[in-house]
């Protein structure tokens, strides 16, 4: 056990894969001399040699497409997007060929997309993205998006072993901010289990990635109003933990879906369409949703600031919660 | 499929071809707590068996049809009511909320940006998306919102009655829990479970369809013979020819002694099977001796490593991949008269006869694109099946398409025998129990000797319609050859 940052954690997960595992392999933009655009696989060309740790010419194209062939011959490759907004590039690639494969042919394609996601330090438009919607929407792909170090080394072991497509979504705001307790040994953590990162009995705060802290850090604040919201953390969101979540509405009643993407058509209108058409009769408020607006995330600090959902907005919509 | 709070669980279509199932088993009775997907009752269908989970957490109010009877698919067998609601075997469920004074629905109107400030609101909520307000709409009614009109039905609380701390003065559920607790509501309320009254009278527990069975006739006599499982087949000869689901003309009355028991749907369902396979079929049976020593042989020494894998390396495995091998050279062994043509395929779906445990039925799942297989693949699968035969985990689609079967009734010690063709395909294959036999071989100077063998008896049985003898000889000659001569590398 040791204590670790949330990237220092993926790259320990990742390590631990390829010396375990010969199929493991690397390739995306200046991920082997340079050590990867945020250093996760620093020193790895050193331990694995330039054959597992690849690095490929400025095309997502060409690193996904490369990335499922390799897999088709049985190759387990763990591909890195500099920035998860890049993958639009690969999006050929990864929905057309990479997610319809197995219903085509029954050939498995078990690829991982690491894609560093998210904003928070003005990083404009191009490398501040959460797409993890977009893809949420294609059958075929697993979706996972850590919020603690444990919980992104265990699952990328698991990204790694699971025979489909998984688009692995690390939180860059998280890489340095977060340390946590991390297990030496190789473990898993499995999909589709939410993590309660609070517990509370007055409302359920369903939310992932950098807004898990975000939510509890206004459930700490409304704590002291005598209001004590639960955080459930998704962790991954294809498959989703529907059962929890809907357990935590029918003993709670009210909802609170936070995601730090885009409002329209974001995986929070899925959950809380579900939540209307599973635990209708259990509501005592509307279910909230909080997320960005619809616009391009910003450059300028203050406008990132009045775009991303600030521990402020999220006290304040879990204070109306409270009072309806 | 809901009705109001209620939820009705229906006969599941199990297969494409499957139009009716019989209940077999009620797991839980009227009353009882059933949680969601926990198995409510046991049916059996033509095709498989299987439990039906539970579509809702609750409590089981009716059941509409009783062990042994044969309903169609998509009848109603039974109705789940939310848990807590009262179980009044009538009520449908505690109505409304009261009689009383109004229910009081009034969903909030419009969303009404404007702070109403009728409450302590915390803070103006001045955040452009505005929450959906509860607050009072002009009528002096306020909103009750799902839960805690379902609380308010459930224990026949008023919910006008409840001081409200909510928004506009609406009653959250905290409000009228507590004052459920605090026992307030226990006197002063009008009628709490709501009787029937109201709605018209729920669906009496006994429902239309059975006709009470007069005497101890057996249930499900006669249910209409539903549309045959069977692809568009050559003109079956008749119901006339043969009387085979015959009620039979006034049972003959019991003797001390016997015993009646309704026939299950997979005895109904052999029963016609097999009686269609003999009136269709021109059915001939031949035999061939193998000496199975290399095979024997072979087995003893795969087994332990197979054993490794959890495959248990059975003499059918041998069989199946041979014959399946075989069957690629003789294409209408594998095949299917369909009208006036022959259907060929350049793939075999093997299906394998299966008994249950009890004796008490066969079913035969299939083995798709066996010939895929290798031995070690074809032992796998063959324990796969047979064990979900046994366990009844079998899916509708494993139970169809098969293009030729293997029997293996030789397990007993049988060593002949003569199957009946599962229809359409045009042979099955017979195994029987491997014997030792003096037998004549010759030593290695040419001299015919008296040597001890292993031997097994197979049978194909055929229909001529399609299959000649000789075509079935060369068949098993070509078997006999493969498993004398069984080519380890080639397997």
């Amino acid at each position: 056990m040791a204590e670790m940052t949330y990237i220092q954690a993926i790259s320990d997960a990742l390590r631990l894969e390829m010396r375990r595992d010969q199929r493991v392999f690397v390739l995306g933009e200046d991920v082997g001399v340079y050590g990867g655009a945020f250093k996760v696989s620093l020193g790895f060309q050193e331990e694995f040699g330039p054959w597992r740790v690849i690095d490929t010419p400025l095309s997502e194209t060409a690193i996904v497409g490369g990335a499922t062939g390799a897999a088709l011959m049985g190759l387990r490759p763990v591909a890195e997007m500099q920035f998860a907004d890049f993958i639009s590039c690969g999006w050929d690639q990864l929905v057309t060929v990479a997610a319809k494969q197995f219903f085509r042919s029954r050939t498995p394609i078990p690829i991982v997309v690491r894609l560093p996601s998210g904003g928070g330090f003005s990083g404009g438009p191009f490398h501040s993205q959460n797409p993890e919607s977009s893809f949420a929407h294609i059958p075929g792909l697993k979706i996972v998006c850590p919020a603690t170090p444990h919980d992104a080394k265990g699952l990328l072991a698991s990204a790694i072993e699971d025979p489909n497509p998984v688009l692995f979504f690390e939180h860059k705001h998280l890489y340095r901010r977060i340390k946590g307790e991390v297990p030496d040994e190789r473990y898993t953590v499995p999909f589709g289990t939410a993590s309660v990162h609070r517990e509370g009995e007055d409302a359920t705060v369903v939310t992932w990635g950098a807004m898990v802290y975000t939510a509890t850090e206004a459930a700490d604040e409304l704590a002291k109003e005598g209001f004590e919201a639960e955080v459930l953390d998704l962790r991954t969101i294809v498959p989703w933990d529907k059962e929890r979540v809907l357990e935590g509405v029918r003993r709670c009643s009210k909802v609170l879906v936070l995601h730090e993407d885009t409002r329209t058509g974001g995986f929070g209108a899925e959950i809380a369409a579900t939540i209307a058409e599973e635990a209708f009769e259990h509501l005592d408020a509307p279910v909230m949703r909080l997320a960005a607006p619809d616009t391009p995330v910003p450059f300028s600090p203050p406008l990132e600031k009045a775009f991303i959902p600030q521990v402020d907005d999220v006290v304040k919509a879990l204070r109306e919660l409270a009072a309806y | 499929m809901s009705t109001g709070t209620q939820t009705e669980v229906v006969m599941p279509q199990m297969g494409v071809s499957v139009s009716e199932g019989t209940v077999t088993k009620w797991l839980r009775q009227v009353g009882e707590a059933i949680g969601r997907d926990e198995p409510l009752l046991e049916i059996s269908t033509d095709k498989v068996d299987t439990e039906v989970p539970s579509p809702a957490e609750g409590v089981v109010t009716q059941i509409l049809v009783q062990e042994g009877e044969t309903v169609e698919v998509g009848t109603v067998l039974a109705t789940i009511a939310p848990p807590g609601a009262e179980v009044a075997p009538a009520a449908p469920e505690p109505a409304a909320p009261t009689p009383a004074p109004e229910p009081e629905a009034a969903p909030a109107p419009e969303p009404e940006p404007a702070p109403v400030a009728a409450a302590p609101p915390p803070e103006a909520p001045a955040t452009p998306p505005a929450p959906v307000s509860p607050a009072a709409a002009g009528n002096g009614k306020t909103f009750v919102s799902p839960v805690v009109a379902r609380i308010a039905a459930e224990h026949g609380v008023d919910p006008t009655s409840v001081p409200g701390t909510g928004t506009g003065g609406r009653v959250t559920k905290k409000d009228i829990l507590s004052f459920i607790e605090s026992g307030a509501a226990a006197a002063p309320p009008p009628a709490p479970p709501a009787p029937v009254a109201e709605t018209a009278p729920p669906p009496a527990p006994e429902p239309a369809p059975q006709p009470e069975p007069t005497a101890p006739q057996p249930v499900a006599a006669a249910p209409a013979p539903v549309a045959e499982p069977v692809p568009a087949q050559a003109p079956a000869p008749a119901a006339a020819s043969t009387p085979a689901a015959a009620p039979a003309a006034a049972e003959a009355e019991l003797v001390a002694g016997e015993a009646l028991e309704p026939m299950t749907a997979m005895r109904r369902g052999v029963m016609e099977h097999m009686r269609r396979s003999v009136d269709t079929a021109a059915h001939v049976t031949s035999a061939i001796e193998i000496d199975m020593a290399r095979v024997v042989a072979l087995r003893q020494k795969l087994k332990p490593e197979l054993a490794a894998q959890k495959v248990n390396l059975t003499y059918l495995a041998f069989l199946a991949r041979a014959a399946v091998d075989t069957l690629l050279d003789y294409p209408w062994v594998n095949g299917e008269l369909r009208g006036q043509s022959v259907v060929t395929r350049p793939f075999v779906n093997l299906g394998i006869a299966v008994a249950l445990d009890d004796g008490k039925g066969l079913i035969v799942p299939v083995i798709r694109n066996a010939q895929d297989l290798n031995l070690t693949g074809t032992a796998r699968a063959i324990q796969d099946i047979a064990e979900r035969a046994r366990t009844k985990k079998l899916l509708p689609d494993d139970v169809q398409g098969g293009t030729f079967t293997i029997t293996n009734p030789g397990s007993f010690g049988t060593f002949h025998g003569t199957p009946i063709i599962n229809q359409p395909q045009a042979a099955i294959l017979g195994t029987y129990a491997l014997v030792k036999r003096p037998w004549v071989v010759q030593d290695e100077l040419g001299s015919d000797v008296i040597a001890i063998r292993p031997i097994m008896n197979l049978t194909l049985t055929y229909d001529h319609r399609l299959v000649d003898g000789a075509y079935a000889g060369m068949y098993l000659r070509d078997l006999r050859d493969k498993l004398e001569s069984w080519d380890e590398a080639a397997y």
